[in-house]
């Protein structure tokens, strides 16, 4: 395993390791999906997966919400940025991600003002300081970042800003847990919870996988031994038959969640009837709108939208891949057409993405064993 | 995407409770503490930072913890970018 020498306890973590090869025993297959992309990529980067036994297998779930926004929301947000004076705004993670017509970095090479802003009170910033332009802040995220989005824009409220908006790609997790744990090719033993999700909405939000679905769930930190520690609190759930949720996050995650920050999204946002995730399909209500009396603040009210929808390209099994039903390097794409560089499929499109995530780290490493072996 | 920072937090508006300056690494930046506004942090305490807003006051220990998991995630350098591009500064 990597970094093992430089973390702080790596007599515990081999410790836990061993814990987890006695606990998964030799008879059973496990199959715990990790939800968030912060957890794949660490899980990756710590080359977690050659110290686990072969019959504990991670799937990777949904939990990049750069990865799940579906082609046509970016071609909305840029056609929108096509009026006369509309500064396009956005994190840096959006900037590369392609449209139908290029990304936003490329749309800004041929001419459309583009700026990267490290957060979404700077997007509001940008319109103070741009009084005769419109702002238009490029929204996305899971509950960790809707509840910024939502504060900055009761200060815009607040302080009668109206030469900005938000074009809102917000999602929350449960519902693309719940449209995981329903598809029928679906085999899964038990989850490992969102780190930074859940310091906003708790851990109640999980306890039907556990209640309805008999599936342990248990909110996990992102250092290495804070996921191998979960893996151990799944194990030993799961081998005594019991599925409960638990937090080994209890650091920095409140059972409860954070209050202020749901007070604010409940005053900004409702449920979308239904919401497109790529890879995933439609899903009920899988993401936030902006409710009406903010309508003044929310792009999709105040400039027309075309609604373009693109579908997936047919060789991509995006799907599959989020299911776990197949492994990054088994889609016909992987490493081909589709690479980092070239991203085809939804997957591919940020480091959290679980192919991305392979093919940076399990891809080169096989590269470099196989260059090894041919010039041994 | 959904990286969290810690900093610590240096100094409080005056005029502006939600208003904090912080310190990541040896760079300071004005945050936003109004997610905090059932349990404020004071000088000297801290917090979890996303998309500049405070998310969770942490320990000094975990704050450390959370620094060192950042450099193993080669995570730190963009982490450092994310806090000095704050207020617009070095944004083009």
């Amino acid at each position: 395993m990597r970094f093992v020498d430089e973390f702080r306890e790596p007599g515990l973590i081999s410790r836990t390791a061993e814990e987890i090869r006695r606990l998964a025993g030799t008879e059973r297959h496990y199959r715990m999906m990790e939800v968030c992309g912060g957890h794949t990529h660490a899980i990756y980067r710590f080359g977690l997966k050659d110290i686990l036994p072969e019959n504990i297998e991670l799937i990777h779930g949904p939990g990049c919400p750069v990865c799940v926004l579906p082609m046509g929301r970016i071609d909305d947000g840029l056609s929108i940025a096509q009026e006369p004076n509309v500064i396009f705004a956005a994190f840096g993670d959006m900037m590369r991600v392609p449209g139908t017509q290029g990304s936003p970095l490329e749309h800004k090479a041929r001419g459309m003002d583009v700026r990267i802003v490290y957060s979404p009170s700077d997007a509001l910033k940008l319109a103070r300081l741009n009084p005769e332009k419109h702002v238009m802040f490029f929204a996305i995220g899971f509950e960790t970042t809707a509840p910024s989005t939502a504060l900055t824009m009761m200060r815009a409220r607040a302080e009668g800003i109206r030469n900005f908006s938000v074009f809102c790609n917000h999602v929350t997790i449960i519902p693309a847990i719940r449209a995981i744990l329903d598809s029928p090719d679906m085999r899964l033993d038990a989850f490992i919870g969102p780190g930074h999700v859940s310091t906003v909405i708790g851990c109640r939000p999980y306890e039907w996988i556990a209640v309805n679905e008999r599936k342990p769930i248990v909110v996990s930190g992102f250092e290495p031994l804070d996921l191998l520690q979960s893996i151990v609190m799944l194990l030993r759930q799961l081998n005594a038959g019991e599925a409960k949720v638990e937090n080994q996050y209890k650091r920095v995650v409140p059972w409860e969640g954070n209050r202020a920050a749901l007070r604010a999204m409940a005053d900004v946002f409702q449920l979308r009837p239904y919401f497109e995730w790529r890879g995933l399909g439609f899903i009920s209500q899988s993401a936030l709108r902006i409710n009406d009396r903010y309508a003044e603040w929310d792009a999709e009210q105040r400039f027309k939208v075309p609604g373009i929808r693109v579908t997936d390209p047919k060789a991509a099994q995006c799907g599959e891949v989020l299911k776990g039903v197949l492994k990054p390097h088994q889609c016909k794409l992987f490493g081909r057409e589709c690479t980092p560089d070239h991203p085809v499929g939804a997957l591919m499109v940020s480091s959290e993405g679980s192919c991305a995530a392979y093919h940076s780290y399990e891809h080169r490493k096989a590269a470099m064993e196989t260059s090894l072996t041919s010039i041994a | 995407m959904c990286l969290a920072i810690p900093g610590k937090i240096v100094e409080i508006s005056s005029g502006n409770a939600d208003s904090a300056i912080i310190e990541v690494a040896g760079v300071r930046r004005r945050i936003d503490l109004g997610l905090l506004q059932d349990d404020r942090p004071v000088p000297g305490d801290w917090v979890l930072i996303h998309v500049g807003f405070a998310m969770s006051k942490i320990s000094e220990r975990d704050a450390l913890e959370q620094m060192n998991t950042l450099r193993m995630l080669g995570q730190t350098e963009v982490a450092i970018q994310e806090v000095q591009g704050y207020g617009l500064e070095d944004v083009t």
